[in-house]
């Protein structure tokens, strides 16, 4: 398991749905809505966010620079098990 | 299990890794979704943010998709005539010698009418940078054919794909000017992936670097796509631009430091 956890945050009014973004992340974070935006284009969330390590390619590769990437590490995992 | 990081406790100021750089203006761009112009521009910005010259740098916009690009970069923009933004440039950088220079220019617009311009520009060794987004076609006036399109490449000029011997052979005009003594560093990359982009901001970092030098003048090719003008979505684009383009138009450096590289 990776030991930073992820996550991405879409200007969706900004965002014209073009999908570079999905193929670009190496977990299968990203896809587009079924909604649109006021400009009728679908725009990339987060479909699966617990996969999301916030390595950053979905933000390099947009053209647009719609997406905001937060990284943190996780906490060490305790020996106890409740 | 350890997945106690819910994800509004990892959206905070402090953990932020990546957002757009403040030298990118808030207006939405009026390129095509997927367009490389705008990762291009994002390139450019986080390039002058992260040398903190944003006062310092003149950019010079073309004729073509990115004659708006100074509504997009928070720094000093000058429009050109088509094809002349190295003239301009030239002007701009021996007047003020201090400023960090770049002309940002399509192919329609570098490799078509403004070539006198660019192979004298490049010939003189000023000291500025020159990006020149290459996607093979003339983007912004529906399509056309342009001096860079591939051979049998269909366009709205050449609709069975570009004939050489009627149309002529496609230009690589990044190997030309690579020839002239007056160019420093030149370089072709591109910006569909993660690694590309990587390393294309590494060639551009490079190029305002190379100003300090004065040594000579600095030409990143961006290889691009245009997926209106190539009637696609933007991933198949981005694979077309894979499978076709970079095997005319390969990756890499081609003069480094005033040294042509030998092909491998």
């Amino acid at each position: 398991m990776a030991n930073a956890k992820g996550s991405i945050v879409v200007d969706r009014e900004k965002c014209k749905g073009c999908e570079v973004c999905i193929l670009a992340c190496p977990t299968g974070v990203i896809q587009l809505t079924r909604e649109v935006n006021a400009k009728g284009y679908h725009f990339a969330y987060m479909v699966n966010p617990d996969a999301c390590t916030g390595c950053s390619n979905c933000a390099i590769v947009c053209p647009d620079g719609v997406i905001t990437v937060y990284r943190k590490k996780r906490p060490p995992v305790e020996k106890s098990v409740q | 299990m350890a997945e106690n990081l819910k994800t509004q406790d990892i959206i905070k100021a402090e953990n932020l890794v990546y957002s757009k750089t403040p030298v990118l203006t808030d207006n939405v761009m009026h390129y095509c979704p997927g367009c490389g112009h705008g990762t291009a521009h994002r390139l450019i910005a986080e390039v002058i943010e992260e040398m903190d010259i944003q006062a310092d740098t003149i950019g010079i916009a073309p004729v073509g998709c990115s004659v708006l690009m100074y509504n997009y970069l928070d720094i000093d923009m000058q429009q050109a005539a088509h094809g002349r933004a190295p003239a301009i440039a030239t002007a701009v950088k021996r007047l003020m010698p201090a400023k960090y220079v770049f002309t940002y220019q399509g192919d329609g617009d570098l490799a078509a009418i403004g070539t006198a311009e660019t192979i004298h520009a490049c010939n003189r060794g000023e000291n500025i940078a020159i990006f020149f987004v290459n996607n093979g076609i003339y983007g912004m006036t529906g399509g056309q054919m342009a001096p860079t399109t591939l051979p049998n490449m269909k366009s709205s000029t050449s609709p069975y794909g570009r004939d050489v011997e009627l149309m002529g052979n496609p230009l690589k005009i990044t190997e030309l000017v690579a020839q002239l003594p007056g160019t420093w560093y030149v370089t072709r990359q591109a910006v569909h992936t993660p690694s590309a982009v990587r390393k294309a901001k590494k060639a551009v970092r490079r190029a305002f670097e190379n100003q300090k030098l004065k040594k000579g003048l600095s030409l990143i090719e961006i290889v691009s796509n245009c997926n209106s003008g190539w009637k696609m979505s933007p991933v198949q684009a981005n694979a077309w631009m894979e499978e076709n383009m970079l095997p005319f138009y390969p990756l890499g450096d081609i003069k480094l430091e005033g040294n042509l590289l030998a092909k491998e």
